[in-house]
């Protein structure tokens, strides 16, 4: 019974970080109908520069405020340059090109700090708390990993719902000829979308990184896991990425924990297959008709 | 612009299979000199030219003609090389016979994946075939007694008839297999099939209207894809001598991909262009740039990465016709062929864009407009 309690709060935390890379994937995919799989590359390249500021000495602190910056900067800079040429072609093209990044970048981080793998040094202690007297699967950095998460949707809730950015945006994302229309700098709004997008990645990126191994490669599977988690969240709900989040989490960790680490990239693909072939719209998404 | 005026007998067949097995024919005396002029080195690489030119003409089948994106054309290639791995450790058997267990092996795994992934559109199955290229090397962390664990299996190469090189022997086996692949495949397109490929791509309600099965068509193309994957596989196997989950990372889909792309998404010749990228940046080209640019170890094996990013990138936003629709261009704009009476029934040549179009460039009017609509 130890072992499910611990494998469930493992599963937890891993499935917040799960969610917060999904929650930059819908919040792209709502705006501009784009999956960004270089979401995981971006967020890879902001966690080295979070590295090489720390290997300058100026604290965690400072370094965490950087990555989170350079995230701004750098979704929007993809969005400009990348992004806006293949808006209006055929969706395969912004597929390739998002590749074509993802690529682009690990080849960069490749080539500036090297391939081999390397530590990431966590906010708080990863030795796990104690609960009467045993201790659980549940460090101070878990428990860091649950308030940011939990923050960064919170604050995403308050900017769509209570701000007029975020209605904004929204309005920019469901109508956007109307919303020019009215006079809603439409363009500028999805850059925006893209750096706000590349922040939820950083934030990821700051929170995989002490937890596995940390090479230009570390974000591949957390990509492709936080797709799933999207899918199953029905890609266009900030609330179904959370919960897709959780469920993608506790899902691989029962399987890691019960039926071996090796099994989880295939429990995820059976996972995808099975929710696409059963509700392709996803789990919480209203379903619409498909656009022809 | 150059006006060529070409007697009667010059013409290319009009029947695509004739037309379609001379293109072939020229290609294996051109390769046959290429490889018993080159070294042994040489060979080698030429021989892993036309098995990436397999493999990427199946991506670009699947993409470039039909509409889907495949980033797991690595993980098929990885069923195809264990395919043939296994045999070759259980039993001897006949190489043609391993090369075919090996396509079917892959084409089963490929109707496996296409089942669902045929009801997904762009961005969802580029999502799902990336898990399945991420996922599938952990299955052979998991039986590594079945898989051989990181060592891998251990394929020989092909026995040489007489006193032939077994390297260029291997080379033959692999250009020959590459030519009839794009021969065979080259029929489908010009066939029912690719037409109704083309039009599932372009328009999927009016495809269904027309009477084409788009569930059937989006699986036919994903297996022919796959099944090309994995003959491709097995095909490289034969020559590195060995099988592990190394030899197939996910950078080599992304590898194919931006072969493909730059060769020319849809093109059977630009999966050559793409195939030559494939073998020689990686091995070759990035260390020529790297060192011409006295550049660090690490920018130098990092190099290879970066240039196929940036050629995805660059590509797709500059000339996503690639090579070959370029090279289609500049002939267009350079030469005209005619040759002689234009024979009747030209139109439906130029409607299914065959590369003999250029024919029709210098028809009379009527066959202005039917290339306008091409």
């Amino acid at each position: 019974m130890r072992l499910f309690w611990n494998i469930t709060l493992g599963g937890v935390s891993e499935g917040l970080i799960f969610a917060s890379v999904a929650l930059g994937l819908v919040l792209i995919f709502r705006a501009t109908n784009i999956i960004n799989f270089a979401q995981g590359a971006m967020a890879m390249l902001t966690t080295f520069i979070a590295f090489s500021v720390l290997g300058k000495g100026v604290g965690y602190w400072p370094a965490f405020v950087v990555a989170l910056a350079c995230g701004l900067v750098l979704g929007g800079v993809v969005q400009l340059v990348l992004i806006r040429p293949v808006q209006n072609k055929p969706p395969l093209n912004a597929v390739i090109v998002t590749f074509g990044l993802l690529i682009l970048l690990e080849g960069l981080a490749g080539a500036i700090w090297g391939n081999s793998n390397r530590g990431f040094p966590a906010a708080f202690s990863q030795s796990g708390l104690v609960v009467g007297h045993t201790s659980i699967a549940f460090s101070h950095f878990d428990v860091f990993i649950v308030v940011a998460v939990l923050a960064l949707v919170v604050l995403v809730a308050l900017l769509f719902r209570f701000t007029t950015l975020g209605l904004r945006m929204r309005a920019a994302a469901f109508a956007p000829e109307a919303a020019r229309l009215l006079g809603v700098r439409v363009s500028w709004l999805l850059t925006l979308g893209w750096s706000f997008a590349a922040v939820a990645g950083a934030l990821a990126g700051l929170l995989v990184a002490p937890t596995s191994v940390f090479s230009p490669t570390f974000m591949d599977l957390i990509l492709v896991y936080a797709f799933t988690a999207a899918v199953i969240g029905g890609l266009d709900s900030p609330l179904g990425a959370v919960i897709g989040g959780l469920v993608t989490g506790l899902a691989l960790a029962y399987v890691g924990g019960y039926l071996g680490g090796a099994l989880e990239p295939i429990g995820a693909l059976v996972m995808l297959i099975v929710v696409l072939m059963i509700r392709p719209e996803g789990l919480f998404a209203r379903p619409t008709a498909r656009r022809v | 612009m150059i006006k060529l005026r070409l007697p009667g007998w010059a013409r290319l067949p009009r029947q695509p299979l004739l037309r379609h097995l001379l293109f072939g024919a020229v290609g294996v005396a051109f390769f046959y000199v290429l490889s018993i002029s080159l070294s042994d080195f040489n060979d080698f690489q030429l021989g892993e030219v036309g098995v990436y030119a397999i493999a990427i003409a199946g991506l670009s089948v699947l993409t470039g003609v039909n509409g889907q994106i495949s980033l797991g054309q690595g993980a098929f290639l990885a069923v195809g090389a264990y395919t043939l791995g296994e045999l070759e450790v259980h039993q001897s058997i006949n190489l043609v016979l391993q090369l075919l267990i090996a396509v079917a092996v892959s084409a089963l795994v490929g109707l496996i994946i296409a089942v669902p992934a045929t009801r997904l559109r762009g961005p969802y199955l580029a999502g799902m075939t990336l898990l399945l290229a991420l996922a599938l090397p952990f299955l052979s962390d998991k039986y590594s007694s079945f898989f051989g664990g990181d060592q891998g299996l251990i394929t020989l190469p092909p026995n040489a008839p007489g006193s032939i090189d077994p390297q260029r022997w291997l080379t033959w086996i692999q250009l020959f297999c590459a030519l009839l692949v794009v021969v065979l495949l080259a029929n489908v397109l010009s066939s029912r099939f690719g037409r109704s490929f083309r039009a599932v791509r372009d328009n999927e309600v009016a495809a269904s209207l027309a009477g084409v099965h788009v569930a059937r068509t989006k699986v036919i193309a994903f297996v022919i894809s796959s099944a090309c994957a994995g003959l491709a596989g097995a095909l490289l196997v034969l020559s590195t001598g060995v099988v592990n989950t190394g030899e197939f990372p996910l950078s080599l889909s992304i590898y194919l991909l931006a072969g493909m792309v730059l060769g020319g998404a849809g093109t059977l010749t630009g999966a050559w262009w793409g195939a030559i990228l494939v073998v020689y940046l990686p091995n070759q080209w990035s260390q020529s740039i790297a060192n011409a640019f006295h550049a660090n170890h690490l920018v130098g094996a990092n190099l290879a990465v970066i240039i196929f990013g940036a050629v995805l990138i660059v590509v797709m936003l500059a000339a996503p016709a690639g090579v070959q629709g370029g090279l289609r261009w500049l002939g267009h704009r350079l030469v005209t062929v005619s040759t002689g009476p234009k024979p009747a029934g030209n139109i439906s040549v130029t409607l299914q864009d065959q590369p003999v179009s250029k024919q029709d460039r210098d028809g009379p009017e009527s066959d202005r407009a039917a290339t306008s609509i091409d």
